[in-house]
């Protein structure tokens, strides 16, 4: 969808030939089409008048910085504002004397039961705390054996389901179980609610009054509308909301409720539920969301994968090498390995941003083209059938050599034959690096795991992960045209790349 | 209760909200172009999306007798529109002779599949059909538990597999079955999974594939179940589970919540896919047919046409 805002941003700018202070009139139509871009991203008008009204005093008159043109600066504001706005993320509180009750609320639907299991797996984990769980859903039919069994997967002790007995009573005993059973902590999870239901409204405060929790979480879908507003608000009023919990933001939804929601209750957003195993919940983080709602793509959350995947001393000795302009077979065997690690092409496209990509719509050609893993295997196997002094030295292989090769991997002197065309592609790719391009992304990467990315960043074209600096966006927005493709042969496409424009 | 009442009860909140930002832009003014924008933006609170909100006003703005039109004539005006996108899609659902109708439900997570599945099952049960449920929700802890709940409130038989289970063998299973007890109408109630998932997408496309070995025309109708409090990602949920699910249809849940289910105006009009009912309640019996006219007419704020 943000496609859009740079792009946008970039044609009402790129009229202006003159550098120097921004005037009122470009700034408001920079803002138009940042509200446009908000409201796509699901933030609720009224958040996004208040938003922008913020950021209008900042922009107008702010001078152009020399490195970045108009449209990054404008950008840069706005992205200030954002996690200004989004608020820090804040621990839970455990100050109270044990159990320390946690209550789970929010409407049907919006993943209370998965995410209690995975906060108390969280807490048990991390922060080394006996958790006891306990169902108040005496609405939807299994609710509660779908919490006795998360318990059960997870290792976390439930309260015993007792049959025909109320929400507040359940709460009652859950906490008078936690007190006896030298349990730490007692997470309660409350039935779904409409925010119009009145009658559930009012149990679900009678249950806090009878609980007294020390954390008080709103769990909402990532995914929420302009409703956001009207659900926070109402949550807010009849309970004392401690934090907020964010499920699904591994969608590919933007995420701009969550403004909505931090903006109208004032509570920190604490954790995200990214997946639907039971070990899929993270710390928020504003820059990242920001990014995100803005549709800046996750760089962050790519070399942290990235981080995971990757072997760093490896990568180490890799960087130094391409540094030198050596670029082995064995090197390129490493690197297809690990994009493939890292979840294959799309996987990895999809959190770059989408400038990046030369436009949304490069960004869906790509990934659409998410990597045969069969045909990663063959190249892996072809580049194991070499010999140490072919992999090193690829000029070696002549006809006999490449007919043995393919022999050996069981694939065909063709194959082979692409396996050197994609290396001899790769390798110019990275002599290129240090002039700017995406190259610098493969090799920001790798040079990153070393822990030494700067001084690997001799072109300066990579955002300084993982603080990703916008001032640095203006070189990532020039990669336009050939970048893609260059980056896509780079990594073992050449045949099935897009077509270049 | 009439239909009207019982859709006009659900969607009363969601009225209630586009109804009050309309009278108080209007206030009793005639129409400027500043209200018109400030039209557009109670659009976009109603999960419009800019673009669908845009072209709505401006097809207002193009009208002759605007400056006329005092507020109750306006909120006509504005229904006319959106009615006017909703109407192609207004589709009656109906359940073929053929035996078993087989009916996939798909959907984000927590989009209330379940749930309509039960109030189908009773729908259909009334309608003196036989009906069968498939779990092929194996992932999600106790779904298939929920199911069987549902399946005994209505009385219904369900088949579901053990945890983690495949998904599709199950459904294979159900059919086969359903096929054999000579079933009028079989359920297929999936995991719900969000539409960037590629595997679990694929895994949809798996169940069609599977189901079409035993009988060439199933799925005969495929569901999209859509939440109401989604916002602008409900376009690209339709999108990719058309694509997926080859979804024929939708129902939208939760409009009994303060949310409005604009989203449904820019679906219809970029995919033109049928939209069946509304969820308006926990009950079984809050499933409604879905009015275009109803629909739009309650979104703005305005009572049943008379007569």
């Amino acid at each position: 969808m943000f496609d859009t805002l740079s792009e946008n941003l970039g044609s009402i700018f790129d009229r202006l030939t003159r550098r120097g202070a921004l005037s009122e009139a470009q700034v408001e139509e920079a803002l138009g089409e940042i509200r446009k871009a908000l409201l796509e991203a699901d933030v609720a008008l009224p958040v996004v008048r208040s938003f922008i009204d913020q950021v209008r005093p900042l922009a107008v008159g702010s001078n152009v910085l020399k490195s970045v043109t108009p449209g990054q600066q404008v950008i840069k504001i706005v992205n200030d504002a954002l996690i200004d706005m989004l608020g820090a993320p804040a621990p839970l509180k455990f100050d109270a004397v044990p159990p320390v009750v946690m209550m789970m609320v929010g409407l049907q639907g919006s993943g209370k039961t998965t995410s209690t299991g995975k906060l108390a797996k969280f807490i048990t984990e991390t922060e080394k705390r006996k958790v006891l769980m306990a169902s108040l859903d005496t609405q939807r039919p299994a609710a509660m054996q779908q919490l006795a069994v998360l318990g059960e997967q997870t290792g976390i002790q439930t309260l015993p389901i007792v049959d025909g007995q109320a929400p507040v009573d359940i709460a009652k005993r859950a906490v008078q179980a936690g007190k006896l059973g030298g349990f730490d902590v007692v997470m309660l999870d409350t039935a779904g609610r409409t925010n119009a239901d009145e009658a559930l409204m009012a149990e679900m405060a009678a249950i806090e009054k009878a609980a007294a929790p020390t954390e008080t979480l709103l769990v909402a879908d990532s995914l929420t509308g302009q409703e956001a507003v009207n659900i926070a608000a109402q949550f807010a009023a009849r309970v004392t909301l401690s934090g907020i919990l964010l499920t699904r933001a591994d969608g590919d939804g933007r995420g701009g409720a969550a403004l909505s929601m931090r903006y109208v209750t004032g509570v920190p957003i604490k954790f995200l539920g990214v997946g639907e195993a039971i070990d899929k919940l993270e710390l928020f983080d504003p820059q990242r969301l920001a990014n995100r709602i803005l549709g800046m793509g996750d760089v962050v959350g790519l070399v942290e994968r990235a981080a995971e995947t990757m072997d760093a001393e490896k990568a180490e000795k890799i960087a130094a090498r391409m540094k030198k302009g050596q670029f082995t077979l064995d090197d390129m065997a490493a690197q297809l390995k690990q994009m493939q690690a890292m979840g294959g092409m799309s996987g990895v496209l999809g959190m770059l941003p989408s400038s990046l990509l030369g436009g949304g719509k490069m960004k869906k050609q790509l990934a659409a083209l998410d990597m045969d893993e069969r045909e990663l295997l063959r190249q892996a196997a072809i580049v194991s059938s070499m010999t140490r002094g072919e992999r090193d030295n690829p000029k070696l292989m002549n006809a006999s050599r490449k007919r043995r090769v393919a022999g050996g991997s069981g694939t065909s002197v063709q194959d082979v034959n692409k396996v050197l065309k994609m290396h001899r592609q790769m390798a110019d790719m990275m002599k290129k690096m240090g002039k700017g391009g995406l190259a610098n992304m493969m090799g920001g990467l790798t040079g990153s795991m070393g822990g030494n990315m700067g001084a690997n960043m001799e072109g300066g074209s990579m955002p300084q992960m993982p603080s990703l600096d916008p001032n640095n966006l203006p070189d990532l927005s020039k990669l336009g045209g050939d970048a893609p493709a260059d980056f896509l042969k780079g990594l073992g496409l050449p045949n099935s790349g897009p077509k270049k424009k | 209760m009439s239909l009207w009442s019982r859709l006009k009860s659900g969607l009363s909140r969601s009225s209630e909200a586009l109804g009050n930002s309309l009278s108080g832009l209007m206030g009793g003014k005639k129409l400027s172009a500043e209200t018109l924008g400030e039209l557009e933006d109670a659009l976009i609170m109603a999960d419009l999306g800019v673009a669908t909100a845009a072209i709505i006003t401006d097809n207002l703005r193009a009208r002759r007798d605007l400056a006329e039109l005092d507020d109750g004539a306006l909120r006509a005006a504005l229904a006319g529109e959106i009615a006017a996108l909703l109407e192609p899609v207004e589709s009656t659902f109906s359940v073929s002779s053929h035996q078993p109708h087989v009916i996939l439900l798909a959907g984000v997570n927590g989009a209330g599949k379940t749930t309509t599945i039960g109030k189908l099952a009773k729908k259909f049960q009334a309608e003196g059909k036989t009906v069968m449920l498939a779990a092929c929700d194996t992932f999600r802890a106790a779904a298939s538990e929920q199911l069987q709940g549902w399946g005994a409130r209505a009385k219904v038989r369900g088949i579901a597999g053990a945890a983690g289970a495949d998904a599709a063998g199950l459904a294979f299973q159900a059919l086969e079955q359903a096929q054999a007890d000579k079933i009028d109408v079989l359920m297929i109630d999936t995991a719900g999974r969000l539409q960037s998932n590629d595997n679990l997408m694929a895994e949809l496309s798996k169940i069609i594939r599977v189901a079409k070995k035993l009988d060439a025309t199933a799925p005969h109708e495929s569901l999209l179940i859509l939440d109401a409090t989604t916002g602008q990602n409900a376009i690209a949920q339709a999108e990719a589970f058309l694509g997926a699910a080859q979804t024929t249809g939708l129902i939208m849940t939760k409009l009994d919540g303060t949310a409005r289910g604009g989203g449904l105006v820019p679906i219809a009009q970029k995919l033109a896919l049928p939209i069946y009912f509304i969820g308006v309640g926990e009950q079984a019996d809050d499933l409604q047919v879905f009015s275009a006219n109803g629909f739009a007419r309650a979104l703005v704020g305005l009572e049943e046409e008379a007569g």
